[in-house]
């Protein structure tokens, strides 16, 4: 060592510190140099008469720093701030005006942001909500708003760009007409299209039937694809290129999306690099700044000392079984080794149980729903067939998670990896389920065996407008979530709680409350918005619903943690759970991208129905599009759209 | 100042409201808005006798009387924080309105991450003297885990988890963490920068 503990004496240690160059980009950071003052005392005392010496250095060169940010009573920031005033008389006029006005400025923005700060919603919610759970669970309730404003916005951008034109130019509103090009090259009998609107007498409940599954009435609405057949819209004398519009919608709600949540993940991306994976100060960091000063209910505080004590045996355990693991035998690994491969092939197993039965489900609904419509037999198709993918999902996404948890135990990791493992497992098997669903019912859509449907590109018989039956689909899965979870709060929670408060009996007591799971909950709600992102370009107003739903999800989701829910005993932590609930997001949205840019750009569009009919697939009229512009223009776009180009700036 | 306009106040028989010049200095001085600092003063008055409701500004308030606020009732460092914020010259840990306002200030979401770590440091100085040594450390730990037997680590735990923290934050290997080696590991931690939402 170079140092021996007796001769340095305190003070030396403070000055080394100094020299880091991490230090150093800190102090650049902060307008003059003023921190040495405060490093070098010691001792409390010494802390607080550090700061009166300074007022004596002040001939020399002014202190930039503000009298708030010194750690003194309001006393002597007074005593300091007339001494920062007094000084100012003998800085130069130009010195002097840049700090009167930097002064005033940084009034202004607090006054600013002290406005702004009313306009967010929920703020008084969420603020009761970590008084009394902490901010993890307030992290999911943060993340709940994101998602509303998220899905309002793109509800306004789609809403705006595709859905007003169309509505303005239908009814005739401002001396507006349609074009509707009759599509060219294609064969009469791809474009018979006749929905079903409701016509005549029915039962009350057929509209019940068509509000929870899209058909019918809601079929022929503004909410999906078929609607939107025009091909340009005429406002007076401009016109409007409305499968353009519709396509460059699409790109840009996932534009947006994509950056929002790169915005928001930025930050937390920033520390997780830093600290990555391993322990690296996090015992400092457990300790140092575990309390979560937002607390305010005793009870509340009882469970965060119960939980903090958890978390630092745990770690503690952990460093002990990974010095455990360094030392074991060659012949335990091998038995570990082949046990962990063993139950992954099980996981494996079970997931493509999960995949077949929801695509043997999907083919199962298609052919018995479409059977009905075929035949124009006005059968009360039970809703359960209807709704089949859905349930089984639902099941599968139930099911999954506790069988993972459970093969989890014996695989032998350490405990902060389990929890890691089965989070991703059951990330994989929400998502993967989805895209398995929409497989299925492609590959039902493009199966072509005759001549006839070769010639329309996809399955004219069964699906004259496929694009909708996309939608449709996504419309029952969104609404199929919303009401499981209203049932399972109204049906399961409630009635749980109000057995283990007035049932003393051992099973109830042993049963307890539910605990609120936040990776569950963050989960269901990533997968409602996955379904939003990649429905919206089938149905349009779909983010509309989505907003409305998390807006009564939130409201449910809090009176039944305040009511029913027990706080998780092992939470995760803030700091890593947002960033954490943002990459799932993103994962989300990536995966969101296939179906889409498959369905844009590989399957032919339907001729029956829709913006794109004249076109060969839906991505057709960009090309179109840039064809009718100048050569100039022309070449600087190809230029762009070259791999020499876009490759790098898709990289920056 | 406070006390001339308070006085001012007194002797017109009007309501004890915080003056204007007083607000605005105080927005200066401390990290809070214009609204927190209304709100405190509004919180700072209910924990006074009615008499001395006039004169809040020179007023101070017992620590048992501070010790009621909801943000500390919970708190396991609500003694320390008390004490660390008064500038009672008795040393009763007494709180006059600028001192409320001083621990409001440091604990509010715009103070800069140096203050908190400053004050957090002090805080956690369990016998004033400086520097963070192993005693401080395990009263530390012992307030986070909770009064009780049944809820604290046993001794080998302690022990272990003790030469982790030093082996991660004290780089002069003296057995002890100073100020300047708390605030290098402190503005590590991603949990400090949330830390500190008394409001």
């Amino acid at each position: 060592e170079l140092w021996l503990p007796e001769d340095v004496p305190a003070a030396a240690p403070a000055g080394f510190l100094q020299q880091l160059p991490s230090y150093q980009s800190a102090l650049r950071r902060r307008a003059g140099g003023s921190r040495e003052r405060r490093a070098g005392a010691q001792g409390s005392a010494g802390l607080r008469a550090a700061e009166p010496r300074g007022p004596e250095q002040r001939g020399r060169e002014p202190v930039a720093q503000p009298a708030r940010e010194q750690p003194l009573s309001i006393a002597e920031k007074r005593r300091l701030r007339d001494c920062q005033q007094a000084d100012t008389k003998y800085l130069s006029g130009w010195k002097q005006w840049k700090r009167t006005s930097s002064k005033s400025l940084k009034k202004v923005l607090s006054e600013a942001k002290e406005l702004s700060s009313y306009l967010e919603l929920w703020r008084r919610d969420i603020h009761s909500i970590e008084g009394k759970f902490g901010t993890g669970i307030q992290s999911y309730f943060s993340f709940l708003r994101f998602l509303v404003l998220l899905n309002f916005i793109i509800f306004i951008l789609m809403f705006s760009f595709v859905t007003l034109p169309s509505i303005i130019s239908k009814y005739g509103i401002f001396n507006s007409s349609v074009a509707k090009v009759p599509p060219k090259n294609t064969e009469p009998h791809c474009t018979v299209y006749k929905p079903s609107g409701n016509e005549g007498l029915v039962y009350f409940y057929t509209y019940l039937k068509d509000l929870l599954s899209g058909t019918g009435f809601l079929e022929v609405t503004s909410l999906f694809y078929g609607y939107y057949t025009i091909d340009a819209a005429w406002l007076s004398v401009l016109s409007y290129n409305l499968p353009l519009a519709y396509l460059l919608a699409t790109f840009a709600y996932l534009a947006l999306s994509l950056l929002w949540i790169i915005k928001r993940s930025v930050d937390g991306f920033k520390q997780n690099l830093v600290h990555g994976e391993d322990q690296f100060q996090s015992y400092c960091n457990k300790v140092f700044a575990g309390w979560d000063f937002c607390i305010t209910d005793p009870n509340a505080a009882q469970l965060k000392h119960r939980s903090l004590l958890y978390e630092l045996q745990t770690d503690l355990e952990e460093e002990r079984l990974k010095r455990k693991i360094a030392d074991r035998t060659m012949k335990e690994k091998l038995r570990i080794y082949s046990l962990r491969i063993f139950i992954n092939i099980i996981v494996i197993a079970v997931l493509s149980g999960c995949f077949y039965s929801i695509y043997r489900a999907t083919v199962y609904s298609q052919e018995n729903s479409n059977v009905s419509i075929r035949h124009d037999i006005r059968t009360d198709t039970i809703g359960a067939v209807q709704y089949l993918p859905s349930i089984v999902i639902t099941l599968a996404n139930f099911i999954a998670p506790q069988i993972f948890s459970f093969l989890i135990r014996f695989e032998d990791y350490s405990p902060a990896f389990e929890i890691r493992l089965t989070l991703m497992r059951c990330v994989f098997v929400r998502l993967a389920n989805i895209g398995v669903l929409l497989f299925s019912l492609w590959s039902h859509i493009s199966g072509c065996d005759t001549d006839k449907c070769k010639a329309c590109g996809y399955n004219y018989e069964l699906y004259p407008c496929w694009e909708s039956e996309v939608g449709q689909e996504m419309y029952k899965l969104m609404i199929f979530d919303f009401i499981i979870i209203l049932a399972v709060t109204l049906f399961l929670d409630f009635p749980r709680k109000l057995l283990v408060t007035h049932c003393s009996c051992k099973p109830a007591q042993w049963c307890g409350l539910r605990e609120f799971g936040i990776s569950d909950n963050v989960l269901e709600i990533i997968y409602g918005q996955t379904i939003c992102w990649i429905g919206t370009f089938f149905s349009p107003l779909l983010p509309a619903i989505a907003t409305i739903k998390y807006f009564i999800i939130f409201y449910i989701k809090k009176i039944s943690l305040m009511h029913t829910c027990k706080p998780a005993a092992r939470p995760l932590r803030a700091s890593s759970s947002n960033f954490f609930f943002l990459v799932v997001l993103l994962i989300g949205l990536v995966l969101a991208f296939i179906p889409l840019g498959i369905s844009i750009a590989h399957i032919s569009s339907s001729k029956a129905c829709g913006p794109f009919r004249s076109f060969n697939t839906s991505w057709a009229v960009v090309p179109d599009t840039v064809r009718g512009f100048p050569a100039g223009l022309q070449q600087v776009l190809h230029g762009i759209a070259s791999e020499a180009f876009a490759v790098p700036f898709f990289m920056v | 100042t406070c006390e001339a306009e308070a006085a001012r106040a007194a002797m017109g028989g009007s309501a004890s409201l915080l003056p204007r010049e007083a607000l605005r200095e105080y927005q200066e001085l401390t990290f809070l808005s214009k609204q927190e600092i209304l709100l405190a003063y509004k919180r700072f008055s209910a924990l006074l006798p009615k008499e001395e409701r006039v004169d809040v500004c020179s007023a101070r308030v017992p620590e048992s009387q501070i010790l009621t606020l909801p943000e500390l009732r919970a708190n396991p460092f609500q003694h320390r924080i008390c004490h660390v914020f008064s500038t009672s010259e008795d040393g009763d840990d007494s709180m006059s309105f600028e001192d409320f306002l001083d621990m409001l200030s440091v604990f509010s979401d715009s103070a800069t991450s140096d203050i908190k770590s400053h004050y957090a440091f002090r805080i956690f100085d369990f016998d004033d003297d400086g520097t963070l040594d192993r005693k401080d450390l395990e009263k530390l730990v012992n307030c986070l885990t909770g009064q009780g037997e049944e809820s604290q680590l046993s001794n080998a735990e302690m022990e272990q988890l003790i030469q982790n923290i030093l082996e991660e934050s004290d780089i002069d290997k003296d057995g002890t963490i100073n100020l300047s080696e708390f605030q290098h590991v402190v503005s590590r931690s991603p949990d400090f920068a949330r830390y500190r939402g008394v409001r």
